[in-house]
């Protein structure tokens, strides 16, 4: 009796916090597929009495857009966010994998200045930023924002790959070498599948901060040419009134690519995360 | 050489700006005057700052803020991986679920926090209507209420990281010990304490670590749930110095204040790396 009452609290448990955690973002999903009207409508019914895509359309319709530039944003969103994923992928392997197989010296004390390097905050950064990307012309081009995301991801990737270099035996590399590779040829044949699953979260890791990151692209894009998704929401928000409904649509843009990548590579970012702690 | 690259790129976006900024944090620079950028007024800026009482409250706050939310998504975090982990059935969908609030950006969380606080058509309070209470509660215009309310935006986007963390922490354990202490005779919070918990350890620092490099994020969360308000009551360093430097223009001023809340941020990852550099030797790894 008692151990079914203990079973039962735990699920009464999990199911509150499962609701709780789902709970906003279901409630923006409904809220972006009901007209504006509904939403401030008072009391409130929680079902929507008919469901519309207009803001969707709104936002990608092809014959110029109405309300927001959402497609171009999008575009945006996605070039910035994948090609500085790329690279800072490229780079950061590099430099994790120096990190978990070669002695050099200061290599403590490098490793802990790139950690900090990355725990400078976006808004303090982005002040001198804005000036000297303004001397040099890079101010609302996806260039100008893409090297700014490469150095910010760097950090955090050489954290993860070296972990995950760190778990595969020195010897596989050593065999390879001895059977006539060249270490670079080890490296690319039997080092780096080995790898892959950490390299996938990394680059989970990378591509989700750069597509989320606001408070820098906030300040280095100005215009449809280089504004991002999270920029281009604040469009919805004027000065006194806030179009809910469209916010929630571009909202459920930008959430539902995170969601689906994360969930092709979520087995992997758990083991990335600890393993490049744990047997740091 | 396999760092080069890495370390080329961090200089140009984060050592050079930092140099440049620290070096008009001594002028009196104001973006709507350039020609004040070598207007070398020493440590004016800081003077000021130093006795800008303001500026202190929003320090300190800008800290309590911090610790009460990372112990909070700490504690909370524990509590769910726990329970997620005496789960055996569809437990792995459960971990997916978890991860659910990782992928909000942080301006999608204030945004969507913001809309279930609002005063008039929010969640919360329509939620309340039901039950009688028909005087809509402004939660994030109230002065009492507002910080409170960003405090549960932050802890609800980044409880996720604390769980899935422990978790996987938790499902590392080995059978033995925690088998052996309970032949000996150790109830279930003497197990905890002195088998589970020793163990977690490293994963709280990670988890810690982690989340102490994203701590500037909190940032947009702020700036669009209340931008500071209401009468500046919910400012964080981080939203002063985007205030006084683009709004004011006063880039001088706000690159002084960019330099302690950068201290700020790299003392509380210092900290916990060190941390975890103890706890992990402590493991004998």
């Amino acid at each position: 009796m008692v151990r079914k009452i203990k079973k039962i609290t735990y699920w009464l448990l999990t199911f509150l916090v499962m609701f709780i955690t789902c709970l906003p973002g279901i409630w923006i999903f409904i809220s972006a597929f009901r007209p504006n009207a509904e939403i401030l409508s008072k009391p409130a019914n929680w079902f929507p009495d008919n469901w519309t895509i207009h803001e969707f359309t709104q936002m990608f319709s092809i014959k110029g857009y109405v309300s927001v530039p959402a497609f171009d944003y999008l575009m945006n969103s996605v070039i910035i966010s994948l090609t500085s994923t790329v690279i800072a992928i490229t780079i950061g392997m590099m430099g994790g994998y120096a990190f978990a197989r070669f002695n050099f010296k200061g290599k403590n004390t490098i490793f802990l200045g790139l950690m900090l390097a990355r725990a400078v905050p976006g808004i303090s950064l982005s002040l001198p930023l804005f000036i000297l990307w303004a001397k040099l012309g890079l101010i609302n081009t996806s260039f100008g924002v893409i090297i700014v995301y490469v150095a910010m991801n760097v950090p955090f990737t050489i954290w993860l790959t070296d972990g995950f270099f760190r778990q595969i035996p020195k010897e596989m590399s050593e065999v390879a070498r001895t059977d006539g590779c060249t270490r670079l040829q080890a490296f690319w044949n039997v080092e780096l599948p080995l790898a892959g699953p950490g390299i996938a979260a990394a680059g989970i890791f990378a591509f989700l901060l750069s597509w989320n990151e606001y408070a820098l692209a906030s300040v280095l894009t100005r215009t449809i040419a280089s504004k991002t998704l999270p920029i281009g929401m604040m469009d919805y928000l004027s000065e006194f009134t806030i179009n809910w409904a469209g916010m929630c649509a571009i909202a459920v843009v930008m959430i539902v690519p995170a969601v689906i990548l994360t969930f092709i590579v979520q087995k992997h970012l758990v083991s990335g995360l600890t393993f490049g702690g744990v047997k740091g | 050489m396999l760092i080069l690259p890495a370390i080329i790129a961090i200089s140009i976006v984060v050592i050079i700006p930092l140099i440049f900024s620290f070096y008009t944090s001594f002028t009196s620079y104001k973006l709507t005057r350039p020609d004040t950028l070598f207007n070398f007024i020493g440590l004016r800026n800081y003077e000021r700052i130093f006795s800008n009482s303001e500026w202190w409250w929003t320090y300190l706050r800008t800290i309590l803020f911090l610790t009460i939310a990372l112990n909070v998504e700490l504690l909370l975090g524990l509590g769910i991986a726990l329970l997620i982990n005496k789960i055996t059935w569809g437990q792995r969908t459960l971990r997916t679920i978890m991860m659910f609030p990782m992928m909000f950006s942080p301006i999608l969380v204030g945004f969507q926090w913001k809309y279930i606080f609002n005063d008039n058509i929010g969640l919360l309070n329509n939620f309340l209507y039901l039950f009688g209470y028909e005087s809509a509660i402004a939660w994030l215009i109230d002065q009492k209420l507002a910080m409170g309310s960003i405090l549960a935006a932050e802890i609800w986007a980044n409880t996720a990281i604390f769980s899935i963390l422990l978790l996987a922490g938790l499902m590392g354990i080995p059978k033995d010990p925690v088998e052996a202490a309970r032949v000996d005779g150790c109830n279930s919070w003497q197990v905890f304490k002195h088998i589970t918990l020793p163990f977690l350890m490293p994963f709280i620092f990670i988890a810690l670590t982690i989340r102490s490099l994203d701590v500037g994020r909190a940032y947009d969360i702020v700036h669009i749930m209340t931008g500071g308000g209401p009468a500046m009551r919910t400012e964080l360093t981080w939203t002063t110095i985007a205030r006084v430097g683009y709004k004011d223009a006063n880039m001088g001023m706000a690159n002084a204040m960019s330099y302690l809340s950068i201290i700020l941020s790299i003392a509380f990852t210092y900290y916990f790396f060190t941390k975890l550099k103890a706890a992990r030797q402590e493991l004998g790894q």
